[in-house]
């Protein structure tokens, strides 16, 4: 028994994922299984990525159902022979890999940062304690489930036609039922793609302020975010712009970082910028030690001086604003 | 009806300092991760409005019989614990089966939750896990839950829409940070939390072999390595120089 399968609902991260099955299979020589679920689009772009395609069409198969996934997921790895399981870890990917970790009796790894093979043993990178360390972790039962984070890999590009097989997985009804789908209203931010981030914390004293905050984002061309408490506390902000551990993992050019102490479960998602700019009335503050420029100060007169300085630069550099 | 919260005990990272890139874990007091506290709050929120039981589950150090009293104080009902020194660092798998296990003893249970991730490894595994091993329906990443009789209608926040659906109960759910805000319990609450029922369980009472099912390795564990420039600027314009000169910024 040995094979790798993967698995994404999302078209772009099982992409992605066909580049960790080459490198795995690059190491190992295991073949690679591609399985897309009700979704014959996903099916020819992996195809196209020259993946071995395996699509099952079952409309019992609900994909907001974890039960029923996961047992088509079982089902699919025992046919295919794969002992290798590489999942997304999106939301509905990590729900995915606890449950059809349980099922194969398997070890399982999510939020997987990298992925190293050393001879045949896969060693994943995760976050451990809040993210104040970096674990490598291997799985040793037969059955390995390992869920990679979006961006970890780039997608695999277009290539040698692969073929597409179909799959016949039998599938209950699921208990589970769907009411309604709704896009997520009004922010629809993306900070994981964003160049420069601003991000705020704890030190911003009141909603107001945010207009100052605003200013400095246009005035650099950065997206805002923020930490935990910010949104899920004060709620000034969405859900979607939180840096963490619970939140994004940013790789910015530049993180410009007002207010925040520092906690690890805010610089796990933060510390692969490639600047750091860390403001903050306490010197003492966690957030300076891992910064490239400190500035000990209120963020609420920097932040207006910034701005000033930074309208001042591109108007002598004859920008129009 | 009975609501089951499951919470992890962790050390406070608040509290946590690196030396030589190893946590330092000596002197640092434990608590209960802070999504599981959203996870108890919607509990006691539905306690309130429909009535029942909320009971914590948890398997850890014997230092948690001390830490669930948070949770009792908060309002919780009872606690059924399994303690274990060697429970500190403990994989998915085998919390997952611990759990489960204390899980069984309960009778007339309605829901189960949990955070949406622990507060230190955040694999966010254990409740799947369990709904599998109890044969239940999961919801994960839950922002919003409506009882309805024998069911529960929830709204399930995901990266790029929401979700709204219903199952039949007994069900497991995990629940978004931002559900609710934790009620911070009084000095009253504190000290009346050490007599609410603790129903204690050891390993060997569940007839689990801790070392025979491991399933994943540790290689390594070291805090990354922090290279940064460190410079002091004085004031904006200071700063704004040095981020143009880096190239970071653009004119």
């Amino acid at each position: 028994m040995a094979g790798i399968m993967i698995y994404s609902d999302k078209d772009e991260l099982s992409f992605e994922l066909l580049s960790g099955a080459k490198l795995i299979s690059g190491h190992t020589g295991l073949p690679i299984n591609a399985v897309c679920i009700n979704n014959s689009e996903q099916a020819q772009g992996l195809a196209a990525r020259g993946a071995e395609t395996y699509l099952i069409n079952n409309e019992a198969i609900n994909l907001a159902d974890s039960q029923g996934m996961a047992s088509a997921l079982e089902s699919a790895a025992i046919q295919l022979d794969a002992n290798i399981i590489l999942l997304s870890s999106n939301r509905r990917g990590k729900e995915l890999s606890g449950r059809l970790a349980e099922k194969l009796a398997a070890g399982c790894l999510t939020d997987v940062g990298s992925i190293k093979v050393n001879l045949d043993k896969i060693e994943c990178m995760r976050n451990s304690l809040g993210g104040a360390v970096l674990a490598a972790q291997m799985i040793t039962s037969d059955y390995k489930i390992i869920a990679v984070e979006p961006r970890v890999f780039e997608e695999m590009a277009v290539g040698k036609e692969g073929p597409i097989n179909n799959l016949k997985i039998e599938a209950q009804a699921a208990e589970l039922e769907v009411l309604e789908q709704r896009a997520k209203v009004g922010d629809t931010a993306n900070i994981e793609s964003a160049n420069i981030l601003v991000a705020v914390g704890q030190g911003l004293k009141s909603e107001n302020d945010m207009l100052i905050i605003k200013e400095l984002a246009e005035a650099l061309g950065a997206e805002i975010a923020c930490s935990k408490p910010v949104a899920t506390d004060k709620k000034w902000l969405p859900e979607e712009r939180i840096i963490g551990l619970s939140g994004k993992k940013c790789k910015p050019d530049l993180a410009v970082i007002l207010g925040i102490s520092g906690q690890v479960q805010f610089t796990v998602g933060i510390r692969d910028a490639r600047t750091i700019v860390a403001v903050n009335t306490d010197e003492n503050a966690l957030i300076m030690q891992m910064a490239d420029y400190i500035m000990v100060a209120d963020l609420h007169d920097l932040v207006p001086e910034m701005t000033r300085a930074l309208l001042v630069k591109k108007r002598l550099n004859g920008v129009r604003l | 009806m009975n609501i089951v919260v499951a919470m992890k005990q962790i050390p406070d990272l608040q509290q946590v300092r690196i030396r030589n890139r190893q946590p330092v874990l000596d002197g640092v007091p434990m608590t209960f991760g802070s999504i599981d506290k959203n996870a108890l709050e919607t509990a006691l929120q539905l306690k309130e409005a429909v009535g029942g039981n909320v009971i914590v589950i948890s398997a850890g150090t014997e230092e948690l019989e001390d830490t669930v009293k948070e949770a009792l104080a908060a309002g919780a009902d009872e606690a059924y614990l399994v303690l274990d020194d060697e429970l500190e660092h403990i994989e998915s798998s085998v919390s997952a089966h611990l759990l489960a296990e204390l899980i069984k003893q309960i009778e007339n249970i309605g829901i189960i939750l949990f955070g949406e991730g622990s507060g230190d490894n955040y694999s966010g595994q254990v409740g799947p896990r369990i709904a599998e091993i109890l044969g239940l329906p999961e919801v994960g990443y839950v922002c919003d839950i409506e009882l309805e009789d024998s069911r529960v209608k929830v709204t399930r926040s995901l990266e790029d829409c929401e979700e709204v659906v219903r199952v039949s109960l007994p069900a497991v759910l995990t629940v978004m940070a931002d559900i609710n805000e934790p009620r911070i319990p009084s000095v009253t609450q504190i000290l009346k939390a050490g007599k609410k029922p603790q129903q204690i369980l050891e390993v060997e009472d569940i007839g689990f072999d801790l070392k025979g099912d491991k399933k994943i390795v540790t290689l390594s564990s070291l805090a990354p390595e922090n290279k940064r420039k460190q410079i002091t600027v004085k004031n904006g314009e200071e700063l704004v120089d040095a981020l143009l000169t880096e190239g970071v910024i653009r004119r």
